[in-house]
């Protein structure tokens, strides 16, 4: 064991600036609300980047442990903390990007009220999520998997005066819990068959036991399967995603895009050894991906606010994760899962950018041209939307590739569901590039009072009302920035460079062999996502990383049979991109008539497709109204108080004359109640001696 | 003579600050708290001295103090404290201060007769959780009820006499059986010995045959179902929490509700392993719709004091389930269950009480963004709040999670059934969080937030959730040599061989 890393301190820290601004942030100014914040997240970037400098030189999997949480006879759970290839990388995406959208924060959150509530709760959310990565068992896992749809909750919430936002945390909260109670039976099948709760105990027990397959190991892995739908928004529990934007938009680009919504992903390759063994259910994880992922981008393209379109989108491309982690391509699924956090993490930012710039509107239809008002805005932006849309060589072109390529060569893939892939990247570049236009190009739809208060067009309120949109954005952006459109301070606009640099360019780090590259990410990872784990091969490996040079191929090949397949794979998504990008630029840019005649055609689908499928409204008939008629009247009007408190009543009415004499207790002076509670105690006694002779009696006859 | 005084502190005390109290209210609360405190202080003493020092306990009982009383009868005045005993007179001295506390400004009329009976009903449980003679238990079980009577009774809302009469009707018919349970099963052990005597230790080896052990143990069960209470039986709780003050409200939930689990475990399970084994899938399913049940019903309340006494209906069926879940987990749980729910819904009931003092009223509709006015009491809220639905992290989740695994060897399709009330509990944790706290505040309420001694009673019930919750090591320790000799009178995996 190699001491001295303290990995404990990289999620205390964030929980520090929690209590520190928690309890003294209401009564401080907001530059040392800022300091503590940034400090306290700035910490466990660096304490990061330190681990990173000194990995080489650990033996893999790291694990420090603390002390025992829970230890009965049969299983414990520890306070343990684990480092290996995956949480390195999961710890750089979340403290790198959480640290960028802090930075944001500063400018964004600047008017607003409640501001040291908001970074506490955004450390504590840093806090939790650090805690999911670092753990080392799933129990451990689960308080951070809690903890972070607490913080969640929380952020989404922020507006706490709004109702919707209120409903919304709601929302979220219930949702997410419906996927923990699969997470905590899977525990128990854990323990029961396991004996431990430990990832690498489960793994090394699993890959001793070559002859283990299906049955439990596909109950605990379907299971671990409906926690991840809840966290990473997959159908069927996505719905609490889209609401989930009534939080403030760093929340939304933090939480709701770059990381938490990630956990199940994480989760599922942390337990793959698990999943390896249960065929059944890596393909069940590949369905609801393909499946979520086509959905959702189905419903992205006639969105109209502009953070739900995000929204869509990024429950569309966790199903791309799924997806790949049900063809077993773990190592896809997770660089999926860091190009997907810089370049949602930017979108999401430079939407924000936008609606700040507009006084807080979020509806497209009232923005375009924005352009030439805000260019670093938009240029940032730009290369966010490339990235999505998979050109080359933005980063979402070589993750989204490997993903696709390995599903197409996958036995639970296949063509069948590569084909739902490549149409989904099709329509994901389209409704990408319908926000472009719509946003920064033709000419602006606000209109502007001359007092600089922006305000709708006339006539327009009323559509917007009609289609339950809210109209006025979030809050108060409006007021203080009441002159008109502007670019967004340094503070918001660093943060959007550097997260436009890692888009463009974060993707190199795993270009495929087929096209010239080493796949170095895959490899990287390879440790992990093999299960066996060969740390011979991982310092190679690890030199490699940082040489660039090619690694000596002391692992097997990778199944790269055919670069020429891969290739013309590779070739078709670019042309799935491009047929995005031209329809899109036909019907915003060319002929922006066209789309309303197009849905003035087919009105059914345009408005199955507008009501996001009638799903919530579905949900709400079932389930949640169900629930409260049943609590409200049946059990408790009708059973409670009817029948068994009809029952009490009975006895109580029986007892008039007792209630009667009670009464006139309660009424007398203070003097008598002590008279009553020794006759009390008298006449207890008195009957126990009663009763007791009389049963002496009995038990000598 | 350490035990005898623990009680006798509080006797006193409650005579004390009765008498004083015409002089000075201030000076009879203090007298109050100083005599919890100085229990406080002695168990905490016991503590130290028998679990600091090593893991092991050989001997079964930590303090033993054991004098004739009724000589004739072979009634004895028993007492003895063991591990379980001590995790639970720790937390009813805790709970006590904290309602002493919590009644600092609400309690104004007859201050010291209030404080009268919360000492005596508090000397009541300290008897029941000591009592080894099944006698000296009786009469600690029924002198609990009578100054609790008189506090829902006196001090209590609207509804008061009917709360206290109904609750005092339910307690009071099934402690009659209990006590005839008691008689005869001294009756027959005198019959099969020649030795008259109450004590659990030697009634243990009492030789019954198995009809009289199922009745006999009926005649404890429905006593303890009752107080606990368990679904049929739990219609007294509602009124009874909702109507009694803050300080009886947190006296009932943390205490003595425990009461009759801490009966179960004490009492029921070794005195009666057949009957226990027999009727353990039953009572798993009554714990289990009491689960479900009471999560609902706290679902739909309109009332904020109502809601969390069905909460409470809820939480105690994961107790019942756990401790006829027949292994030594599944008990664990449940004790951890027992603790944290007396503070977390202790917390929650104060909550309500601060809430009602300001407010007047209890009505969820009537409040609504009080965050905006009182932040600092609404993160409280939000915090017991999430204790309430099981966050991992705090208390109550430790204890759900226990039982629920060990009740999981036991029975599959009632876990997972049982596990669904932790979903439940969002709903009602968020409703409790949410209707009171967030959204806008269409009332206009502009209140005064939390004063020092609120925050002194939130913060230190808050710190003890948090402690349980991550280190639960000292009371799963400090209990286990206890459970184990209860959990061996279901041998574990018996359960499973009836269901299967």
């Amino acid at each position: 064991m190699n001491d001295g890393l303290h990995l404990w301190l990289i999620p205390v820290l964030p929980l520090v600036g929690f209590v520190l601004n928690g309890l003294l942030g209401r009564r401080s100014p907001k530059a040392l609300v800022s300091t503590i914040a940034l400090v306290f997240s700035a910490a466990p970037f660096l304490l990061v980047l330190h681990v990173y400098t000194s990995f080489s030189a650990l033996s893999l999997p790291y694990i420090e442990r603390h002390t025992s949480w829970i230890a009965t006879s049969t299983f414990h759970a520890d306070f343990a903390f684990a480092l290996d290839q995956l949480t390195l990388v999961m710890l750089l995406v979340v403290t790198g990007v959480g640290f960028l959208i802090h930075i944001y924060s500063v400018g964004y959150m600047a008017h607003e009220e409640g501001y040291w509530r908001f970074f506490a709760y955004l450390n504590l959310f840093m806090f939790f999520m650090l805690t999911l990565v670092l753990a080392e068992n799933f129990l451990l896992m689960f308080v951070g998997w809690e903890g972070v749809g607490l913080a969640s909750y929380l952020l989404i919430g922020f507006y706490f005066k709004k109702h919707s936002a209120v409903r919304a945390g709601m929302k979220a909260f219930v949702v997410n819990r419906i996927g923990d109670f699969g997470f905590l039976l899977a525990m128990f099948l854990l323990i029961i068959h396991f004996g431990t709760l430990s990832f690498i105990e489960v793994g090394s027990q699993i890959a001793q036991h070559p002859d283990w397959h299906g049955g439990v190991l596909t109950a605990i892995a379907l299971l671990l399967v409906l926690g991840a739908t809840g966290k990473s928004a997959q159908i069927p529990l996505y719905v609490w995603l889209p609401d989930a934007m009534e939080g403030p938009t760093p929340v939304s680009a933090l939480i709701h895009a770059a990381t938490m919504v990630t956990a199940g992903v994480y989760m599922v390759v942390r337990t793959h050894a698990l999943f390896d063994r249960a065929p059944l259910a890596l393909s069940v994880v590949a369905v609801i991906g393909a499946a979520t992922a086509f959905f959702a981008a189905t419903v992205g393209i006639l969105q109209t606010d502009i953070k739900r379109v995000l929204a869509y989108s990024t429950i569309s491309q966790l199903g791309y994760m799924f997806l790949a982690c049900g063809a077993a391509a773990y190592s896809a699924a997770i660089f999926h899962l860091v190009t997907h956090a810089f370049f949602k993490a930017l979108l999401f930012l430079a939407a924000g950018s936008v609606i700040h710039a507009v006084g807080g509107e979020q509806d497209m239809r009232l923005m375009g041209g924005l352009r030439r008002y805000i260019p670093v805005t938009f240029w940032t932006m730009t290369m966010a939307v490339f990235a999505i849309s998979a050109f080359p060589p933005f980063a979402g072109f070589f993750s989204k590739d490997a993903i696709l390529a390995e599903v197409f060569r996958s036995p639970n893939g296949g063509p069948l569901l590569w084909t739902v892939g490549i149409v989904t990247a099709a329509i994901t570049s389209f409704y990408m590039f319908r926000l472009w236009y719509m946003t920064f190009f033709g000419h602006l739809r606000l209109q502007r009072e001359t007092t600089h208060h922006v305000t709708l067009p006339v006539g327009l309120d009323d559509e917007l009302l009609a289609t339950g949109h809210s109209t006025n954005g979030q809050h108060a952006h409006g007021q203080p920035h009441g002159h008109g459109i502007h670019e967004s301070p340094r503070s918001m606009l660093i943060p959007l460079v550097l997260l436009a640099v890692l888009s463009v360019a974060g993707g190199w780090i795993g270009i495929p062999h087929s096209l010239g590259g080493s796949d170095r990410f895959a490899r990287f990872l390879d440790p992990v996502t093999h299960g066996t784990g060969v740390p011979a091969s991982f310092e190679q490996v690890s030199i490699a990383m940082r040489t660039g040079a090619p690694i000596p191929t002391t692992e097997p090949p990778s199944k790269l049979e055919d670069p020429q397949t891969e290739r013309m794979l590779s070739g078709c998504s670019v042309l799935a991109a491009l047929l995005g990008l031209l329809l899109a630029d036909t019907l915003y840019r060319r002929k922006p008539q066209l789309p309303a005649r197009m849905a003035a055609g087919s009105r059914a689908i345009y408005g199955l497709v507008v009501n996001k499928y009638w799903i919530d409204e579905i949900y709400g008939f079932l389930i949640v109204k169900p629930l409260l008629i049943i609590s409200r009247y049946i059990l408790w009007g009708g059973v409670d108080r009817g029948i068994i408190g009809g029952g009490g009543r009975v006895l109580a009415g029986g007892t008039q004359g007792v209630g009667a004499v009670l009464r006139r207790i309660q009424s007398g002076n203070i003097r008598s109640y002590a008279g009553w509670l020794a006759i009390g105690a008298a006449a207890i006694l008195l009957l126990a001696f009663f009763g007791f002779g009389a049963h002496i009696h009995m038990g000598v006859r | 003579m350490i035990l005898p005084s623990l009680i006798l502190i509080l006797i006193v005390g409650g005579i004390a600050s009765w008498i004083v109290a015409r002089r000075s209210e201030v000076v009879a609360r203090l007298i109050a708290v100083a005599s919890v405190l100085a229990d406080l202080f002695v168990c905490f003493g016991i503590w130290v001295a028998y679990l600091g020092q090593s893991h092991s306990t050989p001997e079964r009982w930590f303090v033993e103090c054991d004098f004739a009383w009724i000589p004739q009868f072979g009634i004895r005045i028993h007492l003895a404290i063991d591990g379980l005993s001590l995790a639970l007179l720790l937390l009813t001295y805790f709970l006590g201060i904290m309602a002493v506390l919590s009644s600092w400004t609400e309690i104004r009329e007859r201050v010291g007769f209030f404080h009268f009976n919360l000492l005596w009903v508090l000397a009541g449980i300290t008897g029941v959780f000591l009592a080894v003679d099944l006698f000296v238990f009786y009469l600690f079980w029924e002198l609990m009820l009578v100054p609790m009577y008189f506090l829902i009774g006196i001090w209590g809302h609207e509804r008061r006499i009917y709360a206290a009469t109904k609750f005092f009707l339910f307690t009071q018919l099934s402690g009659l059986l209990i006590l005839v349970a008691i008689i005869t099963l001294a009756v027959l052990h005198h019959q099969s010995t020649g030795v008259f005597t109450f004590d659990f230790e030697q009634l243990l080896h009492t030789a019954l045959s198995p009809r009289a052990a199922r009745l006999l143990m009926l005649g404890f069960l429905v006593a303890f179902l009752v107080k606990l209470p368990a679904f049929p039986f739990h219609t007294w709780l509602p009124d009874a929490h909702t109507e009694a003050p803050t300080a009886g409200s947190v006296i009932l939930a943390g205490l003595l509700l425990k009461t009759g689990a801490y009966g179960l475990i004490r009492f029921v399970l070794p005195l009666f392993p057949g009957p226990s084994r027999e009727l353990a899938p039953i009572l798993m399913t009554i714990g289990v719709i009491g689960i479900l049940y009471g999560a609902v019903l706290a679902v739909g309340q309109t009332d904020l004091k109502r809601l969390v006494a069905y909460t409470s209906v809820s939480h105690m069926g994961f107790v019942l389930l756990g401790v006829f879940a027949g292994n030594e987990i599944a008990l664990e749980g449940a004790v951890v269950q027992m603790i944290s729910h007396g503070i977390s819904t202790g917390a929650l009931f104060i909550l309500a009480g601060l809430l009602q003092e300001r407010m007047h009223t209890r009505e969820i509709s009537a409040m609504g963004g009080l965050w905006e006015t009182m932040p600092a009491l609404s993160g409280a809220g939000l915090v017991f709040a999430m204790a309430s639905l099981g966050l991992p992290g705090l208390g109550d989740f430790v204890g759900e999670f226990l039982v629920l695994l060990g009740a999981y060897r036991a029975n599959v399709p009632l876990t997972v059934v049982a596990t669904l009330g932790l979903l439940v509990a969002t709903l009602y944790g968020l409703r409790f969080a949410q209707s009171a706290f967030q959204g806008p505040n269409p009332h206009h309420w502009k209140l005064p937030d939390m004063r020092l001694r609120e925050w002194a009673v939130l913060g230190l019930m808050m710190m003890c959730l948090v402690w349980i919750g991550l280190y639960p090591q000292p009371v799963l320790n400090g209990v286990r040599p206890s459970l184990a000799a209860a959990a061996k009178c279901i041998p574990a995996g018996n359960c499973q061989e009836i269901k299967r």
